[in-house]
């Protein structure tokens, strides 16, 4: 039997799943049974429980009294909010970076040097810690708030916007306005004397803004009362430290992967271009940018998840993210650790893996194809 | 083909050494004070401290562990091993200080841990006895011109996450219907200095650590306390259970600077106390005479070390959070006989 190759292979692919398969069962068994000799139990009933802690910063609704469950949805929207503000500006300054790095100008492209060199060969953390003090250093107190026109304040507190206070109709039409976007690409495509409907769908868009606009009661100012400002959003400088020291490191990143796939597309396509006369920011934008984009999705995707999951560094400067206060406040309030950590880790897991799903559809729909 | 065969081999090796080493572990648990004999198999003590807080541990200029709970962990050091300066200190954060306790990282943790009957039912952990007696306390600028907590309302206060004192503000609020909001931070070192910043307009912590956090600041004398204490703080050393010798030998320890104090034996005088002593109380308490000791599977001067390594309660007091220190008066934290809450159980 040892001496056929394909037997081989079957005995050692059996072997080791079973080392696999035994090693799990220790972890399990090993698990359990510390938690038992140490009178642990283990199940996920605590999170029904009143969680009775502040959340300082929250898009949806949060009080005291809500759950240790509302708490989790609380910070995991927090998470997910800094991601996507993450993903977009680095990807913008990525781009720009990276451009910038093929200049033909010889400061542009050392500058563009220098920042790539010096962002990536310095710790994240130490970034985020750096721009939180370096935010916080340079703010004035509350009540001396620089005030922006257009009823805007800006303090160490963060910066406050006016808000828009909804009246009870407007859950209806805020449906609607979102079903108007939505379906906005879908109308671009319909045909229409053999063309397309194209900008006249641009009408939906309007008519969402306008229906959202319907269901504002009232504009809400912030003003200063007390010890802080009260009403309109508040933009909190750990959100601000975070989604800086986010972006400016991945960026640095993103601009060698723009470099790199802009200088993969064939020389040829350029010089082409260019014998036909285009200016040069034409031949980037309509010639050589659509080809370096396929190039560049996969290692993007990469870069991404990272981003996504350096988002938990936002609890050392005080942003209230899914690891700051789902293993943290809870896992200590309820004294649930291997349950709170396997709670973050499945769902930093399913994000991750949704989001590298829908990359890997994008890479497909524009990749070439081949015949 | 040996290639195959040795891969085989190796294969079922590792397989083989994991089932030993997890055998291993679990047959540990069936010897009396696994704890105490790790220990002195180990040649050291491994202690659970603060990252660095003023008063209860930091490290000083020279890099050398300072502060009450470190006198602690060096006075069970000298107990078991007979050298104080046998300890390896773990900073650890509020988050993760239990964990790192249960996991059996470190032997005992000593960290101003509140006792709680949530942490000693939910936790499986051992609150051996309290060493520190404190309460939440809020530090705010003068010039807010704030005399009491209840003025706070619409308030920022910078603490630390993973406390009870979280849970205390949001109880604060909800009896008195006010809103104080909180801000959370991992490491004391950025939560004061956001405090500093005026990104919140007070800190909280218990008495203790506030008095440290106060004078970390640039310039202290900007900071009062308010009156109100949040909740009362018992603090004090936290063991594993299923080792309740181990945990003994940590109570006593700490009994034993108490009643040193009582004596009137400081690390001065302890030497002196030795030769000339004819107290049989103090006799007892040297282990020269009886064998209280032995009785905890310890050396019988265990107490003589400690206080020739440490001195007594009250000199560790004084400096460290005492005149010599962050100057807080004594109160609580005083010999019962003087008005405090330190009674440490009899001793004969």
């Amino acid at each position: 039997m040892v001496r056929r190759p394909s037997r081989r292979a079957y005995a050692a692919q059996w072997l080791l799943l079973l080392a696999v398969l035994a090693v799990a069962y220790l972890v399990v068994a090993n698990a359990t049974d510390n938690l038992s000799r140490r009178n642990l139990s283990f199940g996920f009933g605590f999170l029904a429980d009143r969680a009775n802690f502040d959340i300082p910063f929250h898009v949806i609704s949060w009080t005291e009294s809500d759950s240790y469950r509302r708490a989790l949805l609380v910070s995991f929207v927090n998470t997910l909010l800094v991601s996507a503000m993450g993903i977009v500006a680095a990807t913008g300054l990525g781009l720009l970076i990276g451009i910038m790095r093929l200049s033909v100008n010889w400061l542009i492209r050392n500058l563009a040097l220098v920042y790539i060199e010096f962002v990536r060969n310095t710790p994240l953390l130490v970034q985020i810690i750096f721009w939180y003090f370096a935010v916080l250093q340079t703010l004035p107190p509350p009540r001396r708030s620089i005030v922006i026109p257009g009823g805007l304040l800006l303090n160490i507190r963060g910066l406050y916007v006016p808000s828009a206070v909804m009246a009870d109709r407007a859950s209806t039409l805020s449906l609607l306005s979102a079903a108007a976007l939505v379906l906005t690409p879908l109308v671009w495509r319909l045909p229409l004397k053999g063309g397309r409907l194209g900008a006249k769908a641009l009408l939906l868009p309007l008519a969402a803004v306008g229906l959202f606009a319907a269901g504002i009661e009232h504009i809400e100012f912030p003003t200063l009362t007390g010890f802080n400002i009260t009403g309109g959003a508040q933009i909190p400088p750990e959100l601000a430290a975070l989604w800086a020291g986010l972006s400016i490191y991945f960026a640095a990143f993103i601009a060698e992967i723009v470099r790199s796939a802009i200088e993969a597309v064939p020389k040829g396509q350029h010089d082409a271009a260019r014998a036909l006369g285009l200016s040069t920011l034409a031949v980037l934008f309509l010639i050589v940018l659509p080809q370096a984009v396929r190039i560049m999705v996969p290692q993007l995707t990469s870069q991404y998840l990272n981003l996504i999951k350096s988002t938990t560094l936002g609890a050392a400067v005080a942003y209230p993210e899914i690891f700051q206060i789902f293993a943290g406040t809870v896992m200590n309030q309820a004294g649930k650790e291997v349950e709170t950590i396997i709670i973050v880790m499945a769902i930093f897991l399913t994000v991750s893996l949704i989001f590298s799903a829908f990359m890997n559809w994008y890479n497909s729909r524009i990749a070439l194809v081949e015949r | 083909m040996e290639r195959y065969v040795a891969r085989a081999l190796t294969c079922s090796a590792l397989i083989a050494g994991m089932v030993g080493f997890a055998g291993a572990a679990w047959s540990q648990s069936e010897v009396k004070s696994p704890t105490l004999d790790a220990v002195k198999k180990r040649g050291e003590v491994i202690c659970g401290v603060d990252t660095g807080i003023p008063g209860y541990a930091y490290q000083d200029a020279s890099g050398k562990w300072q502060g009450l709970d470190v006198a602690l962990c060096r006075a069970v050091a000298a107990a078991t091993l007979g050298d104080p300066e046998k300890v390896k200190y773990i900073g650890t954060t509020s988050k993760v200080r239990f964990s790192v306790l249960q996991s059996g990282e470190i032997d005992l943790l000593v960290r101003d841990s509140e006792l709680t009957l949530k942490r000693e039912s939910a936790l499986g952990l051992v609150e051996v006895t309290p060493n520190f007696y404190t309460g939440q306390t809020i530090m705010v600028r003068k010039s807010l011109n704030v005399a009491h907590v209840k003025d706070l309302n619409g308030a920022t206060v910078c603490l630390l996450t993973g406390t009870t004192l979280e849970t205390n503000i949001a109880d604060y609020n909800r009896a008195n219907n006010i809103k104080i909001g909180t801000l959370l931070f991992e490491r004391p070192e950025e939560a004061f200095a956001a405090a500093e910043a005026g990104r919140c307009d007070g800190y909280t912590d218990d008495g203790g650590s506030v008095a440290a956090g106060r004078s970390a600041m640039k310039k202290p004398d900007d900071w009062i306390f308010l009156p109100e204490v949040l909740s009362r703080q018992p603090l004090g050393p936290h063991t594993r259970q299923g080792d309740d010798r181990w945990t003994d030998i940590v109570k006593w320890t700490h009994f034993a600077m108490l009643e040193a104090e009582e004596l009137g034996i400081t690390q001065a005088n302890v030497d002196e106390m030795k030769k000339t002593s004819t107290d049989p109380q103090v006799k007892k308490f040297l282990g020269l005479e009886g064998d209280l000791g032995k009785g905890l599977g310890l050396d019988n001067d265990f107490a003589y070390k400690v206080v020739k390594a440490v001195g007594n309660y009250g000199e560790v007091y004084e400096a460290t959070f005492g005149s010599k220190g962050l100057g807080l008066p004594r109160g609580l934290n005083n010999l019962y006989r003087n008005g405090g809450l330190m009674y440490p159980y009899s001793w004969y």
